[in-house]
């Protein structure tokens, strides 16, 4: 089922034009005739969990909104896609400029904000000309700017491109940075929803959750909530990558398992060459890795089912997050050790610096893997990084240095023999990978967990 | 080369400011800092972030501090064309090593590095959310995607031709 790119395929669906004749807008219209506090309940009654990684119920941050007198309040759209593994909110951008737009301008009407910024990776250059134009015709057509529709309500959105830091998709990074400081993340409490950017109350959400806006105020909350199964309702955008035969993005409603999304023509359409699957990471890359044989039966021997709940059934220990959706997949040829190393690089290079543990921690964490990767670790080294990863997690400001821990974590508890190989064998790792020797009958867990 | 933004682009800059509260002008600072990159020279030199304080009144130790924390803004001289290769997980799982390699030994520098010529500067950089369609780089404003060998030589040949016209 797709709700927000059933439209992608249609001609120039990009202006606006054809996405006005596709039914575009009506949502905006719908809402001018609702009460802003009635849009926060059909949010609520959805069901919808934030887009960007964390999975917080939308309709719950916005009621935290303070709403002091004479206060100006922001709503700031998160488009500072910058997740490994994740590249939807480039694809809706890109192709259905106007489905954000309009999902901020109701958005904006709910929570009061006038002035709306979306904060876009500074990368996404092309991107940001093809939002403004976006912009500047929902404003020429009266769904931007002052009193739109008769309505009262005056709303102006901005785009604001960001320049290359991976921490500024943090929402408080993403707020100093719209301030035009350095990405450096504050400490919570006071919260964004009561102080945010300017020190203002501001709600910040990712493309996608405001994206899902539209279906869900033009089909009703409870519809909406229909779709899906539990706790992960409506669908969701899935960014596939690695070694799949066709890598790009899906839109799923939650309801399918994970071999089917991967082996199925429908979706990744299996993996290239006939080679076989050997781990997965199924939700951007800060998101813990799995093996072939945890990604498809849950420890309890289930369905693994693409949905928030099935994937992180089992915790950390045998589980997985939903995150970002970012799905990385790793066929027999790829080497654990080598992966994990390039994510702890990409963690180090993106640390603030604010906060020790993960300042230091990424660092030695990408040297130590640096060093297993050329044939040069210890068999100590294995646990200094379980050790180091352990002090990093829960000890910093924001998240970073959680997503930081998490992947090393994650291989080591499941891919230690991996690592030993690579450690007692420096010559041979140097020119072959380990394969997949034990994913039909995996080894019991060493130190790890 | 005087450091100042010609009349349109002072217009802009007044635009720019105005999108954001009265006061709170130095929310400008960054999209500003694009703008002086591309005019002066692909990168920012001190008198450049200098001139940056000035328009947006701040003391010059504000632009250096955001300048040199977001990886886009280039501190030291670079190429003409700035080669910036994605070698994050998905990426390296599709051969940006590889890619990467391929370019040093062409046009014969490092990481980091600038050809003598002046034309390219090859740039190692973290994820930059194309990772379906890798291996690519960044050129500019554009993304390269699904990058080989053979794309790579198309590309430094016809930037190499357009200099020498």
């Amino acid at each position: 089922m797709k709700l927000l790119l059933q439209n992608a395929h249609i001609e120039g669906i990009r202006f606006y034009d054809a996405y006005r004749k596709n039914g575009g807008y009506q949502s905006v219209e719908k809402a001018f005739k609702m009460s802003t506090d009635a849009i926060v309940e059909e949010v609520k009654k959805s069901g919808l969990r934030g887009r960007g990684g964390a999975g917080f119920p939308t309709g719950m941050k916005w009621s935290f909104l303070a709403k002091p007198e004479g206060v100006p309040r922001h709503l700031v759209c998160n488009a500072d896609e910058s997740e490994p593994g994740t590249f939807k909110d480039r694809y809706l951008m890109e192709f259905l400029p106007h489905l954000l737009i309009e999902g901020l301008i109701v958005s904006s009407y709910a929570l009061g904000s006038n002035a709306t910024y979306i904060y876009i990776r500074g990368e996404y250059a092309w991107i940001t000309d093809i939002l403004e134009q976006a912009i500047a015709e929902a404003k020429q057509n009266g769904w931007l700017g002052k009193n739109i529709l008769g309505s009262g309500f005056d709303c102006e959105i901005y785009v604001h491109r960001g320049a290359g830091a991976y921490i500024c998709g943090e929402e408080t990074a993403l707020i100093e940075s719209l301030e035009g400081k350095r990405g450096n993340p504050r400490l919570k409490p006071p919260f964004p929803a009561i102080q945010g950017v300017w020190m203002r109350p501001t709600v910040v959400n990712n493309v996608e959750t405001l994206a899902a806006i539209v279906p869900i105020i033009n089909m009703g909350g409870e519809e909406y909530a229909k779709i899906g199964v539990g706790r992960s309702t409506g669908t969701k955008l899935l960014s596939v990558c690695g070694n799949v035969n066709k890598p790009g993005v899906y839109e799923i409603d939650m309801t399918i398992s994970v071999e089917e999304f991967i082996y199925s023509d429908k979706y990744c359409g299996g993996i290239p060459n006939g080679k076989r699957l050997k781990a997965c990471i199924p939700g951007g890359s800060s998101v813990p890795i799995v093996p072939a044989n945890l990604l498809f039966k849950t420890a309890k021997g289930e369905t693994r089912m693409m949905n928030y709940e099935s994937l992180s059934d089992g915790g950390f220990a045998t589980g997985t997050m939903m995150g970002s959706g970012g799905f990385i997949v790793l066929d027999e040829d790829q080497c654990v050790v080598r992966h994990t190393m390039t994510l702890a690089r990409f963690y180090n290079h993106e640390s603030c610096g604010q906060c020790s543990p993960c300042r230091e921690g990424t660092g030695w964490m990408y040297k130590i893997l640096k060093n297993i990767e050329n044939g040069q670790g210890k068999l100590s080294d294995i646990d200094l990084l379980w050790d180091i990863q352990r002090r990093i997690e829960g000890n910093t400001i924001c998240p970073l240095g959680d997503a930081a821990a998490w992947p090393v974590a994650a291989a080591i508890r499941h891919f230690r023999d991996e690592f030993e190989w690579h450690v007692l064998n420096p010559e041979e790792s140097q020119r072959r990978n380990y394969g997949i020797a034990h994913y039909a009958d995996p080894l019991p867990m060493v130190g790890a967990v | 080369m005087s450091i100042k933004f010609s009349q349109e682009q002072l217009n802009k800059v007044q635009e720019v400011i105005a999108r954001y509260p009265e006061g709170k002008q130095k929310s400008a600072l960054i999209p500003l800092l694009h703008m002086a990159q591309d005019t002066f020279g692909g990168w920012l030199d001190a008198p450049v972030m200098d001139y940056v304080a000035e328009l947006l009144h701040i003391l010059p130790i504000e632009v250096y501090e955001v300048a040199t924390f977001y990886s886009m803004f280039n501190t030291k001289p670079v190429g003409k064309h700035l080669l910036e290769v994605c070698r994050t997980g998905p990426c390296m799982l599709n051969g940006s090593d590889e890619i990467i390699d391929y370019i040093k030994s062409k046009l014969g520098i490092n990481e980091g590095e600038t050809t003598p010529d002046g034309l390219f500067t090859l740039k190692p950089v973290e994820c930059l959310g194309a990772c379906g369609y890798a291996p690519m780089m960044q050129l500019g404003k554009n993304f390269r995607e699904h990058l080989t060998k053979e794309k790579v030589d198309a590309l430094i040949s016809e930037l190499t031709a357009k200099a020498g016209n």
